[in-house]
């Protein structure tokens, strides 16, 4: 049994790597303000499904491994992932039971609350947004997170991640 | 969190993790390299499924623009030795011939407050930190970080970067800032009677030490002169093609530091 668990937990890097290639992913400059935030939808649908896997350490490899890749600062989308991560494992119980949409207002405000810290961390070196522009990723994702879910959820019982 | 809280702290103010980041950029260049694949396609489609009628038109359009070119040169050639002449009897420098060093264009931030892009060559080829990035048009930006097989430039529309420039026209010195807009940028302190206007092409001054002195930056678009604001607000528009452009070059003032195969002046003569 400790074998199998361990074979499948590959999966969840498999859906990081998924994730840190579709963000930096070029994208027109147009729209490039409505980029979901990937990485921090799979970890939030990760820490709901496998509270007990994946937690606040995850989170934070995850957002570090997310700063490397987008050459942002080192600590920056990490920062924000831990808050995220953390309040996604105090509440799981009742976020599971949401309906899609309920969930997706849920997703808008982690997104968002990950989207303050960017921005937090992005003022100190002179960069900054008004919130109209930062939260539109929180947007987006809010959008996507039914789709995310759904294709997640459906990957982890064929492949039994646990 | 306390740690990630100290590691961004470290980052932003001091610059102990700067050899960590650009160890760990080599991580970062097979996602771009994924990535890049699409334009990588469209960019073999449009060199392979052409058809013999369309190569033989491109052909003769690049032997046109070659042609016009080299009359150009012509002229050149006679400008440059009167240029030296004149700099010899001013007593002034020489001008330093500058190597450039063609790189292709890996990647784009993909955040949209940050103009940085990502470009394949690192220390590897000797690229570094301040070197400016030109493309055919104009100045680019300055290279910020560097890896080993990749670096980042910081572009001149990056609302951190501000650079000397002169007007063509007159010589009229000003600072150029980034507003983070991809479009559009704007002079800085510039007072309501300065002889600027309106097309005015601005060119590098070189006064900032890291930019060679001469080369295109943007041109003005709009110049507003509020009563109620103490400087004359002008708009800029950079003359690079800050997102299209995937060829780029990267300039070596000092050619005792440039690798081997780049390409030097004698050469391109050599091959005119």
């Amino acid at each position: 049994m400790q074998a199998s668990r361990a074979h499948n937990r590959w999966f969840i890097l498999v859906t990081l790597i998924i994730g840190l290639t579709l963000s930096v992913m070029p994208v027109p400059d147009k729209i490039s303000w409505l980029r979901p935030q990937f990485v921090v939808l799979i970890f939030i649908y990760w820490s709901l499904a496998l509270p007990q896997t994946i937690g606040i350490l995850s989170a934070w490899f995850a957002g570090i491994c997310l700063d490397v890749v987008s050459y942002a600062i080192i600590g920056q989308h990490a920062l924000a992932m831990v808050v995220v991560a953390y309040i996604c494992l105090l509440s799981y119980q009742r976020i599971r039971t949401y309906m899609y949409w309920q969930q997706s207002v849920w997703v808008f405000v982690m997104v968002g609350i990950h989207q303050l810290f960017v921005n937090w961390v992005h003022s100190l070196t002179g960069h900054s947004a008004h919130p109209s522009q930062f939260l539109l990723p929180a947007f987006a994702s809010a959008l996507l997170w039914p789709l995310v879910h759904t294709v997640l959820e459906r990957f982890r019982i064929r492949y039994r991640v646990a | 969190m306390l740690l990630t809280v100290v590691i961004v702290l470290l980052d932003v103010f001091t610059p102990y993790l700067k050899p960590v980041k650009s160890q760990l950029s080599t991580i970062s260049v097979p996602f771009y390299w994924v990535t890049n694949i699409p334009s990588r396609i469209s960019e073999w489609g449009q060199d392979n499924l052409v058809t013999r009628e369309q190569l033989l038109d491109e052909n003769r359009a690049l032997k046109e623009q070659l042609l016009i070119h080299q009359r150009r040169l012509q002229g050149m050639a006679a400008v440059v030795t009167e240029n030296v002449r004149l700099r010899e009897l001013m007593n002034s420098a020489e001008m330093v011939a500058e190597q450039v060093l063609v790189a292709e264009m890996i990647g784009v931030s993909s955040d949209p407050l940050v103009h940085k892009v990502v470009i394949n060559k690192g220390s590897r080829d000797n690229v570094y930190i301040g070197q400016p990035l030109l493309d055919a048009q104009g100045l680019m930006g300055q290279v910020v970080e560097v890896g080993p097989f990749s670096s980042q430039v910081l572009l001149i529309t990056d609302s951190t970067h501000a650079l000397p420039v002169e007007v063509n026209r007159n010589g009229v010195r000003a600072i150029v800032e980034g507003i983070g807009d991809l479009y559009r940028m704007e002079l800085r302190h510039v007072s309501n009677t300065v002889d600027i206007e309106v097309g005015d092409l601005l060119v590098s001054s070189g006064l900032g030490q890291k930019f060679p002195r001469g080369y295109p930056v943007g041109t003005v678009t709009e110049i507003i002169h509020d009563p109620g604001r103490p400087f004359a607000g002008v708009h800029v528009e950079p003359m690079a093609q800050l997102n299209r452009s995937r060829h780029v070059l990267l300039v070596f003032r000092d050619s005792s530091t440039a690798p081997e195969d780049v390409l030097t002046e004698s050469d391109l003569s050599e091959v005119r």
